[in-house]
């Protein structure tokens, strides 16, 4: 069995991480009824026997469980967000030795949190994704957990990229971005968010965009949905994709609701490397199968079933439900609507009660309706696992490398330019050492040139494409 | 003789374990000593206190399948798996042929022959070497042509047999048909020959044939593993005179594979029915081989759904060569067929149709190209079940399909560099292209 090791960087990372670690204790717990450390629960928990101070790892699986602790590195440059992890009930997953914190901040500058910082605690981040990686008997995967609004998450957030990918080249990254809203309070989010978009571009692996904006949305959604209490529409308790309850922290803060659906993503995508099932989906298979191009590797999630109805009457076309939903606008986790764009490849990650015959029966009935590359019209990879998540009989993930990302990413370009134009709050960005203008326009440059990718597979969209002609044999 | 099993992959390990299950069921079940002893021997290593133990070595770069497999054989009591005999890593190839062939496969080829040696070791005869895995993944397909290669090396006297299945048109894995192109060129110069199990096939039996509403992987690896067995069990040869045949694999390839070109094998067999409706079915020979001869004929992989209207063609006088335009449509023309008939007054059964030489191509005497094994033991339950292994044009289509679908992704170098990380170029790409449009061309002119 593999490990994976979670890098939350900044303000968002370290919120979305915390509930995260949260519901993994939840979902593990609840698989787990025997409090032996298993292989599942190895892949982001060591077992340390807290009694013994030094080498006090009983990290071999099949034994009680001791004292559970993260494969994490939590890093942030302020300090109100770590501390209030350390202070609450999750403080005995983290060793002071995981978390890496400053007091100043980045003051939402990119510039400061990339190059200030990435300088600064180059070294003491690298020893502590060392250590992290020691702890692994085979490791497979770093998360790496940040926002592209702000300053530390982006700026510093995207350095770590860029040092993992020189320290450990052969361990796959999957890099969790919280785009902002067009409304965002932060003034210098566009330039932040386009500095760290060229990083990603060329150092990750894969990157699931999430934006606020359809967090909110869904968010909305659901409560609406348990309040309008519609007969037979009632919501099983804990069953909805914001609830936390089960874990173990108590109350609600305004955030977690929207970031337990991030949380949500993250354990849907690994648990088909945790559990068994009948079509396992390794973490190296994600990037092989939904990255055609080394660049386009931007993969567009959705989750269903977003909450359970109490009322269970008719299971196999609910099933069938969830399957239409994921490819739904109100599904996805970006504002885009796959079903109008091309999509180059698409991941379905079942989870739950269900057998092969259900995929095949759902792929078949919605393909007709979805556009596909002409060079990958059967582009499905799918996986299925047989434990369901907590409150839920069944789930789906989908991870669609589509062209819908596309409109995001250029409405992005235009608040960019808007504030580029004018040189707004430039100078902030060019005191920094290390930045200079052209990185400006390298990163632009760099963002127009993938939109310009995904236009050009736009451009095949309904157009008939001829078959490549087939190499003649000499007979 | 023994057939030393190796399961690769995910798909290959599930596969070999209803196979082995299937076997043991089916040698149980039967009062007749000699063929149940002749198949333990085939697939079983009897310990000193009496436990079945199977032939067989299991090869994952990923520990849950194995370890779940090991498990659920130790569970039931009946027969086992060696316990040194298998083989496991900790992270998959994920789904990359390159990864598997030249990362993984080299790096555990030690590991892996000297397990594979002792399992032939454990032999007082072999027969020869059957490799199952699936060709659609990383590990069964790279990690598979790998081992096939190495057991080539070791074993050059030996008759290798790769069990393949082929996934599903769409959806299981997207670089499936670049990865079946890459394994199936290369086992053409490695493998004696070539077994085919295409899951789109299989899970139509299992809707159409056998009623199952929720069709799962099991349900599907077990009429694959019913298939092969009705294949691999003891059975009379033609030349045998009364005992039961010494090397299936041996003698399936002199029945069928008598040219290197020519090495795609597939199944079908009739009846395969639901257990509930077994017992109220009543089956005659002339009924069934009448069917098994359309389905030949008409390329249909089950009694449902045959095309009655399909003809062999009349035969040409002497001398005046068949060509295209005499071809009838929807007829798949056969190089070799063995017949396998089982159960009850299998002495009775009227071949006849089988053996005309309008159904084979002209270059090979349909008394060649035609055989026969029979044994009056009934297979798996079945009262009485006829088995056809056919080298014909029917794995013509889908290997056209996959190839054409490498192909078109090929043209626009998607995923190429997933492949060339790991030491795969372009330029081998194009030579497994080659080599398979080659096989296409061969089975198109029969």
């Amino acid at each position: 069995m593999t490990q994976s090791v979670v890098v939350q960087v900044g303000q968002c990372g370290n919120q979305v991480g915390c509930r995260f670690w949260d519901l993994a204790l939840r979902e593990h717990s609840h698989v787990n009824k025997k409090g032996i450390y298993d292989e599942a629960l190895s892949s982001f928990f060591r077992n340390v026997d807290s009694r013994r101070s030094v080498g006090g790892s009983c990290d071999i699986t099949g034994g009680r469980i001791q004292s559970l602790k993260a494969r994490a590195v939590l890093v942030d440059m302020e300090e109100g967000v770590v501390n209030k992890i350390l202070q609450g009930p999750l403080r005995e997953l983290f060793d002071s030795t995981q978390l890496i914190t400053d007091v100043s901040g980045s003051g939402n500058n990119w510039a400061v949190g990339h190059w200030t910082y990435g300088s600064a605690y180059r070294e003491q981040i690298v020893d502590q994704l060392r250590r992290a990686a020691e702890h692994c008997d085979c490791l497979q995967c770093f998360f790496l957990i940040h926002s592209m609004g702000g300053g530390t998450g982006s700026g510093l957030g995207t350095c770590v990229l860029k040092l993992l990918e020189e320290e450990f080249p052969e361990v796959c990254r999957i890099v969790t971005s919280v785009y902002p809203s067009a409304e965002d309070d932060v003034v210098t989010s566009p330039y932040n968010s386009v500095l760290a978009m060229r990083e990603l571009t060329e150092h990750a692996d894969c990157v699931l965009p999430v934006e606020n904006q359809s967090l909110v949305d869904i968010v909305n959604k659901i409560k609406h949905m348990s309040h309008s209490g519609k007969p037979g529409s009632v919501i099983k308790k804990d069953s909805a994709i914001i609830s936390g309850q089960g874990g173990v922290s108590g109350a609600e803060k305004p955030f977690d609701a929207m970031n337990n659906i991030v949380a949500n993503l993250l354990l849907n995508i690994t648990s088909s490397a945790r559990f068994e099932g009948s079509l396992n989906m390794d973490l190296n298979e994600i990037a092989m199968n939904l990255v055609p191009f080394p660049r386009l590797h931007y993969l567009v999630p959705s989750l269903t079933p977003l909450y359970t109805l109490a009322d269970v009457n008719i299971p196999t076309r609910r099933l069938d439900q969830m399957f239409t939903d994921a490819f739904s606008k109100d599904h996805q986790l970006i504002r885009a609507d796959p079903k109008h764009s091309l999509y180059l490849a698409c991941a379905l990650m079942v989870r739950g009660n269900v057998q092969v015959s259900d995929l095949r029966r759902n792929i078949e009935r919605l393909k007709p309706m979805l556009p596909f590359v002409s060079w990958n019209q059967e582009g499905w990879k799918t996986g299925l696992c047989s434990v369901p998540p907590v409150g839920h009989s069944h789930s789906l993930l989908a991870l669609a490398n589509n062209t819908c990302v596309k409109p995001t990413f250029m409405e992005l370009r235009d608040r960019f330019t808007k504030l580029y134009r004018k040189k707004a709050h430039m100078h902030h960005y060019l005191h920094v050492d290390g930045m200079e203008q052209g990185c400006f326009m390298e990163a632009l440059s760099s963002l127009s040139s993938l939109i310009e990718e995904y236009s050009q597979l736009d451009a095949t969209k309904d157009r008939l494409m001829p078959d490549a002609a087939r190499l003649n044999i000499a007979t | 003789m023994s057939i030393v099993t190796v399961q690769l992959g995910q798909c290959g390990n599930q596969v070999g374990q209803e196979l082995f299950e299937v076997i043991s069921n089916d040698a149980n079940d039967t009062q007749r000593k000699v063929y149940s002893e002749c198949s333990s021997e085939r697939f079983f290593n009897e310990t000193a206190n009496r436990e079945l133990v199977a032939r067989s070595v299991l090869i994952d770069m990923e520990p849950k399948v194995i370890s779940q497999s090991i498990a659920k054989t130790a569970k039931s009591g009946k027969w086992r798996y060696g316990d040194r005999s298998h083989f496991s890593q900790k992270q998959g190839s994920g789904n990359n042929w390159a990864n598997g062939y030249c990362v993984h496969g080299p790096r555990h080829e030690e590991v892996v022959m000297d397990i594979v040696r002792r399992e032939v070791e454990h032999c007082d005869c072999l027969a020869g070497i059957m490799a199952m895995m699936s060709v659609a993944g990383g590990t069964g397909s790279g990690v598979g042509t790998y081992v096939t290669q190495c057991l080539r090396d070791e074993y050059p006297n030996s008759f290798i047999l790769n069990h393949l299945t082929w996934p599903y048109g769409t959806g299981e894995v997207i670089v499936q048909n670049y990865n079946s192109v890459l394994t199936l060129s290369h086992l053409y110069q490695l493998s004696d020959a070539i077994l085919v199990h295409e899951n789109d096939t299989v899970h139509k039996i299992c809707a159409q044939l056998m009623n199952i509403k929720h069709i799962s992987f099991r349900d599907v690896n077990k009429v694959i593993a019913h298939q092969l067995g009705s294949v691999l069990q003891p059975a009379l040869t033609g030349d045998s005179h009364g005992v039961y045949n010494r090397n299936p694999i041996g003698e399936l390839m002199s029945s069928l594979v008598c040219h290197p070109e020519y090495k795609l094998l597939s199944v079908c067999n009739i009846p395969q029915v639901s257990s509930s409706s077994m017992a109220y079915s009543m089956f005659t020979w002339p009924g069934l081989l009448k069917h098994l001869r359309q389905m030949l004929i008409a390329n249909s992989k089950m009694e449902e759904g045959i095309d009655w209207q399909v003809r062999a063609p009349s035969l040409q006088p002497e001398g005046i060569e068949r060509t295209r335009s005499h071809r009838r449509p929807g007829f798949n023309t056969s190089l070799a067929n063995l017949l396998i008939l089982r159960g009850k007054d299998v002495n009775n059964a009227e071949i006849s149709g089988f053996q005309h030489p309008s159904l084979y191509t002209p270059w090979l005497p349909a008394d060649e190209a035609f055989s026969m094994w029979k044994t009056p033991v009934p297979f798996n339950k079945y009262e009485k079940s006829a088995i056809l292994v056919s080298n014909s044009q029917t794995l013509l289509r889908p290997l056209d399909n996959m190839v054409g679908k490498a192909w078109n992704m090929f043209a626009s170098r998607a995923y190429i560099h997933q492949y060339t990380k790991f030491g795969i170029s372009e330029e081998d790409f194009l030579d497994s292209f080659t080599s398979l449009e080659q096989v296409i061309s061969s089975y198109s002119q029969l």
